[in-house]
């Protein structure tokens, strides 16, 4: 297990020197360079900009200014946000948290609600439930995530049940810390729900077709005649086969999970990692923008090897060694 | 073959809805100018927030009702009693090009009045008063159109490189691959934020369309390519291509003529099946605010002002949440399409 995992992050090395690549060139084709923002600006003295010039060696070909941009990423100097003042790292360290938060929350949201409706749809399948459940699935999964964030602020606006948008009240550092926590989750319900129903449509065909096919399966059959008790054959035999996919699909489904966490995070201003990337790449910060698209690939490609090795976890049948 | 899949389609009560449905979409934006009352860029500045006007049947036409702002703060109209326009139908308006090249004047419906600015708003107006109706016409143009050239590129692009690598396999399908795979290991969205941030920041409509198309089909062809890599590799090794080869054909005929062939089922679906992510792409461009400008107008951007004011959610204007709902209509249009195609060609395929 341990060389596995020892592999897996060698092998997201070259991955993360041509993600870092590609960032770089497209900064780097972009027009102006990392200080135009800064020289623009008044308060950032002539001397510091000549010793940021040289740190990161704006003077020099863009190969050495690569180079130079990787170490000072390797000694954790991600370079300063123009716009806010502060280390790169300082600001992305709290977004990730929130960002994390709000695809977790909306992850499991949607394997609490997509796999017992799989599994329903699956047993009662062309009843009634079953049509009226796949034609809502239909339409969860071609509803854009900002229209429904959209619908979500409106109807928080409208009824005054949820807020409309952040991620505290504003007497948020007066409350006690239990308060503070549910003043969290107050803040999260509205957003997790958005960001997870487009998650649990897909997610729920997905189970239900595996649940379909291992019903049929041989192995169930044979449980059934050996007399094992129905709700035992459902899940020792049925469910822990059908839930693979979704724990192998984890990876793919965090991806969509952080892309759609940019543009809810932006409607329904949610202090997220996709916001920061947003308003900073408006501004022209660009080694924000740079650090943040940097950590959201290693946060997905964690997220897969999370995925591989539950998988191994849960599926005895796979042998990661190999 | 296709015309068999296409017979079927049209037999199916569901395949021939959304057919149906889609084919008014694109009929609507094909025709938008016609149908279009005013341009995009035309305001009203005293009728901000309008709401959808009433028509009534008055001396044997229509007419429209006429409101009067009773509280500019708070955007709220009410019928003036007794007074209304009577509506012109084929009636002349402003100039346009019908298709492109047909020049006009006569428009769908008009107002009888002498008055240019906007009056008639079918589905209300947005903060400048300008009629959502009309924007929705024209939006519809580039969000419809776009998923249709951007899945051409695309499908060009994954078939050219997947079916390449298939083909001969080696170093230039590994080489061709571990690049599809650092593609896709990339967030979709954050990869349109990269892409977009290298090119200038304002442009002109024409360009920005194109370059939406571009960006959006470079970060699609991956996930196609890599499918049909896995095709023309089983393709690759059946008789017809060895014996196509063995008599001296080059390789882009054999690609196009033999290998082909047998994916346009494939291809059909898929590409149905993807039409939506560019919808969807293009309004997420547009919403952000880095795709079309105004005043042209997109059904993305016409949601992003929608989200930036404030007063739509609290005083409850529904209508501009509308290029929503075209949104929708489209996307679940043509993703019941693509099923309904896959289930024809094979209901087995994975897509």
């Amino acid at each position: 297990m341990g060389k596995f995992i020892l592999k897996r992050f060698l092998s997201i090395i070259p991955l993360l020197l041509g993600i870092t690549f590609l960032v770089f060139i497209l900064m780097y084709a972009a027009p102006g360079d990392f200080l135009s923002e800064a020289r623009a600006s008044k308060d950032i003295s002539k001397e510091r900009i000549e010793e940021m010039e040289r740190e990161f060696g704006l003077d020099k070909s863009w190969h050495i200014q690569y180079a130079l941009w990787l170490k000072n990423v390797l000694t954790l100097n991600l370079g300063e946000s123009w716009a806010y003042k502060v280390p790169v790292e300082d600001l992305i360290g709290q977004r990730i948290v929130a960002t994390l938060v709000l695809s977790i929350t909306s992850l499991f949201f949607a394997w609490l609600i997509a796999i017992p409706l799989g599994v329903l749809t699956a047993i009662h399948k062309d009843s009634i439930f079953d049509r009226l459940t796949s034609i809502l699935a239909y339409a969860a999964l071609s509803i854009p995530e900002f229209f429904l964030a959209l619908l979500a602020v409106f109807f928080a606006a409208s009824t005054g049940l949820f807020p409309i948008g952040g991620r505290t009240s504003i007497g948020h550092d007066f409350l006690a810390p239990l308060a503070q926590f549910f003043d969290y989750v107050y803040h999260l319900i509205l957003p997790t729900i958005v960001l997870g129903i487009g998650g649990i449509a897909g997610m729920m065909r997905i189970m239900r077709a595996n649940v379909l096919d291992y019903l049929r399966a041989e192995f169930v059959t044979t449980a059934r005649a050996k007399g094992v008790p129905e709700g035992w054959v459902m899940f020792k035999h049925v469910l822990r086969n059908a839930i693979n996919p979704l724990i192998s699909a984890f990876g793919f489904a965090f991806s969509g999970l952080l892309s759609g966490a940019l543009l809810v995070e932006n409607v329904m201003n949610y202090p997220g990692l996709g916001q920061l990337i947003y308003s900073s790449f408006l501004k022209q910060d660009q080694y924000v923008v740079m650090a943040a698209v940097v950590i959201g690939c290693v946060m997905l490609m964690l997220g897969n090897l999370l995925a591989d090795l539950l998988l191994g976890w849960t599926d005895p049948r796979i042998r990661l060694e190999k | 073959m296709r015309n068999s899949i296409f017979k079927e389609l049209l037999h199916r009560p569901l395949g021939l809805f959304v057919s149906v449905i889609l084919l008014l979409l694109y009929t609507c934006a094909l025709f938008a100018p016609f149908l279009a009352p005013y341009k995009t860029s035309d305001q009203n500045l005293d009728k901000s927030f309008h709401p959808p006007t009433g028509i009534t049947w008055k001396d044997g036409r229509f007419h429209v009702k006429i409101y009067e702002n009773i509280d500019p703060t708070a955007a709220r109209y009410e019928v003036i009693k007794g007074k209304t326009i009577p509506i012109k139908l084929f009636a002349k308006g402003y100039d346009y090009n019908l298709l492109g090249f047909i020049p006009m004047q006569r428009h769908l419906f008009q107002l009888d009045t002498s008055e240019s600015h906007p009056q008639i708003y079918i589905l209300g107006s947005d903060v400048t008063g300008r009629d959502v109706f009309s924007r929705l016409l024209y939006g519809s143009q580039i969000s419809l159109s776009i998923g249709l050239i951007g899945i051409t590129i695309t499908m060009l692009l994954g078939f050219l490189v997947g079916g390449l690598s298939g083909y001969f396999g080696g170093k230039f399908d590994f080489f061709a691959m571990r690049f599809v795979e650092f593609l896709m290991a990339i967030p979709g969205l954050y990869l349109l934020l990269a892409l977009r941030s290298a090119l200038a920041q304002h442009f002109e409509s024409a360009q920005m369309y194109m370059m939406i198309v571009i960006i959006l089909a470079f970060i699609g062809w991956a996930g196609t390519a890599r499918i049909i890599r896995g095709m023309s590799l089983s393709i690759r090794n059946r008789q017809f291509v060895y014996a196509a080869e063995s008599m001296g054909q080059s390789t882009i005929v054999i690609l196009f003529k033999h290998i082909l062939p047998n994916l346009t089922s494939y291809l059909l679906v898929a590409a149905t099946l993807s039409i939506p992510g560019y919808i969807l792409g293009e309004a997420a461009l547009s919403f952000l605010g880095l795709g079309i400008q105004e005043p042209s107008a997109s059904w993305g951007l016409m949601l992003k002002q929608t989200q930036e004011d404030m007063k739509v959610f609290m005083l409850n204007f529904w209508w501009l949440l509308t290029p929503g709902l075209a949104i929708f209509i489209t996307v679940i249009a043509f993703n019941v399409l693509g099923d309904t195609l896959r289930d024809i060609v094979d209901p087995k395929m994975k897509v």
